[in-house]
């Protein structure tokens, strides 16, 4: 029963296989239901296995189940084995669950490309990487799944390779992604050095056993680890490429640069959080990055005019939030965080990709308008969304786990005024572009005329995502509000629970305050963008949306000091200076190769003559001696 | 008997093979080349009766008998060949038929 866990990564596996293999002789028909239900099996599955761990609860906290062995040699050990515990639990869950629904959405969405079956090969890749990447026993199975994920984004962003800038975006996703990976690899690599192990619980037991906290070789794995989990994550300094990645199709948004992929990080951390703990700096560090990422993100977010830019912006400011909540040590809000946004943003994403299908690839809601009463499934599913992205209280599930990181944010042992506020104005900025985007993109009069309509095959993936948005919320109520501990008490099986500084509690006042915030947000939207649209207009053309139009102008930071000067060198080095020598040893044999061949002059007689020479020479030679 | 001393066979036989080694550089005919190639045989030859007469020892004629029967194969096959030759390049001029040449 419990090796049944072996077979949630391995559905998506043989289904990739079966359509690379055999997909040729399969019906486009076929070929959409083996991707889609080979995930929807593997979510079944989990739901199986799920509701066996739960019950099975408290007694037996994780078991693993070790497959075969993948290599041996001396002290080195490592096995493709899978351990199961709450925190896999629930990402298994949000990886097969919302990756069965985009996957439904996509035999809607792709039904007319022609990359149809490549399409769900690799997206079948993707979630079979995925599911290795949490399900992974050692660190270094993890590291296998972690850059299967890398390759099938990058796969995936390029999907389009027809047009060269969808190629650069994938590179450029790659090869910033890479930067963090080579980190983390090190940062493996120091661990084994130390503990002779790769397996994760003993890394983490012998790491808290024998390294102290705060010890330099603590603080530098740590922070290494950080590093992979920046890029992957898309965390400053390495979120340039999450904007950029938006090339590929919509359901590849949604699910790998909105729900699962650049959500890794943050398992990685909470996953190897005892190594985090005991380098106290890379905490604080972790809860700083967040906050600067959600507000740079969220800053930028307002000055996009592409839907998808938008959105890209959004989940890097929502990870923001959740490596907030990482660094003050609130794993399970963190946790929490992630699985309402994998539905809200998955949701979002998807929507998005309907509006955009249906007016005919058009990215620029400034074109956009009037869709409320064009579209009204895909207007109220992404209503809700935004809704919940922005936190309107008391009724949507994004409100509840924005909450519990705000107060953690500011009530945990390590947290504080400061990074509280930053959480709070980054909510304000959520709830303002969020509900920017509805505005302009659904009020106000039509632009572009839709070409055709959505099928049922998109919306019924988005409806379930949009109840799922307002109802995921109920399974975690703080204190002041019912005290719903589902979630939490989930997670905390794994996960170490939050130390609370000694406050006074008065969380149902920060609570106050962030529904204020959130429901302003709201207002000066629908002041700013529906009501008074001349403000915005003016406001398009200043430098400042220009600054956030650009990310802050990370993009042109990186090209002027290392893009430019590596293009640079490479452009010297274009001129092969160190083969100089070895070229000039080629010509020389080509000289002499050419002085030769003039021998060669086809006249028999003449080759007679050189031979009788060299018969008489060697003779003579030989008379002499 | 007169009997002529090993010196002047030898050089006799050397003449021999010059004559025709000049005859097969001089002619550009690839009969007479053939011709040639069978006097600086016969020299040869030649060289092999004089040793074996010079040692009273029978090999060399049976070498010479050898010769006799490489030489009789390799004319065979010389002019067969030099008849395909003429078949195909309509001329027996050897310095006409060069089409293996590099042809820098």
């Amino acid at each position: 029963m419990k090796s049944i866990i072996a077979l949630i990564p391995a559905l998506p596996l043989l289904s990739f296989l079966i359509l690379v293999l055999f997909g040729g002789k399969l019906s486009r028909k076929v070929t959409g239901w083996i991707g889609a239900g080979s995930i929807g099996m593997a979510s079944l599955l989990t739901m199986v296995v799920g509701i066996n761990f739960i019950n099975a609860l408290p007694g037996l906290k994780s078991y693993t189940v070790i497959v075969w062995q993948w290599m041996h040699a001396g002290n080195l050990n490592a096995d493709i084995s899978f351990s199961l515990d709450s925190l896999s639990l629930i990402f298994c869950f949000v990886i097969t669950f919302v990756g069965f629904l985009i996957q439904i959405y996509s035999i809607g969405f792709m039904a007319e490309d022609e990359g149809y079956r490549r399409f769900f090969a690799y997206m079948n890749l993707f979630v079979s990487s995925m599911l290795i990447l949490v399900l992974a026993d050692n660190i270094l199975l993890m590291y296998l799944g972690w850059e299967g994920v890398g390759l099938c984004s990058y796969l995936l962003i390029g999907f389009w390779y027809k047009e060269p800038e969808n190629g650069t975006a994938a590179r450029k996703a790659f090869i910033i992604t890479r930067i963090g990976d080579t980190a983390m690899i090190i940062g493996i690599i120091i661990l084994f050095v130390n503990f002779d192990t790769f397996n994760i619980q003993d890394l983490m037991h012998q790491a808290s056993a024998k390294w102290a906290t705060g010890s330099t070789i603590a603080v530098v794995t740590a922070f290494l680890l950080l590093s992979g989990a920046l890029g992957k994550s898309a965390q400053l300094p390495l979120q340039t490429w999450l904007p950029d990645a938006m090339a590929g199709p919509s359901p590849v948004s949604a699910l790998i640069h909105a729900a699962t992929m650049v959500t890794a990080g943050v398992y990685l951390i909470a996953r190897t959080n005892i190594l985090f703990s005991l380098a106290p700096i890379v905490q604080a560090v972790i809860a700083t990055i967040g906050a600067l990422t959600l507000l740079v993100a969220g800053f930028s977010a307002l000055g996009q005019h592409d839907l998808k830019r938008i959105l890209a912006y959004s989940t890097i400011s929502q990870i923001g939030y959740m490596f907030l909540a990482l660094g003050v040590g609130a794993y399970s809000a963190a946790i929490f965080h992630f699985m309402i946004h994998a539905f809200f943003k998955a949701l979002l994403f998807l929507a998005a990709g309907v509006v955009i299908l249906v007016l005919n690839e058009e990215h620029d809601i400034f074109k956009m308008g009037g869709l409320r009463k064009k579209m009204p499934v895909v207007f109220w599913t992404f209503l809700t969304g935004s809704a919940s992205l922005s936190a309107l209280p008391l009724v949507t599930a994004g409100f509840y786990s924005k909450d519990a990181i705000l107060w953690f944010a500011y009530s945990s042992d390590s947290g504080g005024i400061v990074l509280w506020l930053a959480g709070i104005v980054g909510a304000f900025l959520t709830a303002l572009y969020s509900f920017r985007m509805i505005f302009i993109t659904f009020f106000g009069e039509a632009k572009t005329e839709p070409v055709l309509k959505e099928g049922k095959l998109m919306t019924i993936p988005l409806i379930i995502l949009a109840v799922l948005s307002v109802v995921g919320g109920f399974i975690e109520l703080p204190a002041s509000m019912g005290t719903v501990h589902i979630f939490s008490g989930l997670v905390n099986n794994t996960l170490p629970g939050v130390v609370i500084k000694n406050v006074e509690n008065v969380e149902w006042l920060f609570q106050l305050i962030s529904a204020l915030i959130a429901m302003s947000g709201i207002y000066f939207a629908y002041r700013f963008y529906f009501k008074k649209p001349k403000y915005m207009e003016t406001f398009r053309h200043s430098r400042l949306n220009h600054l956030f139009e650009t990310g802050f102008g990370f993009d042109k930071i990186y090209d002027t000091i290392i893009v430019n000067p590596i293009v640079w060198l490479a452009e010297i080095d274009k001129k092969d200076i160190f083969d100089l020598f070895n070229i000039s040893i080629a010509n020389l044999a080509l000289l002499g190769n050419r002085v030769l061949s003039l021998t060669e002059n086809g006249k028999l007689r003449w080759y007679i003559l050189s031979f009788a020479i060299g018969i008489a020479l060697i003779l003579t030679f030989m008379i002499n001696k | 008997m007169l009997t002529v001393p090993i010196d002047t066979q030898i050089l006799f036989a050397g003449i021999l093979f010059f004559l025709g080694l000049i005859g097969l550089l001089v002619r550009r005919n690839l009969v007479f080349m053939l011709m040639a190639i069978e006097i600086m045989f016969n020299s040869a030859g030649l060289v092999f009766i004089i040793a074996a007469r010079h040692w009273n020892q029978p090999d060399g004629q049976v070498m010479f008998i050898f010769i006799l029967a490489v030489t009789a194969v390799e004319v065979a096959i010389g002019l067969a060949l030099i008849l395909q030759v003429y078949h195909h390049f309509k001329t027996l001029d050897v310095d006409a038929i060069n089409n293996l040449k590099d042809d820098r």
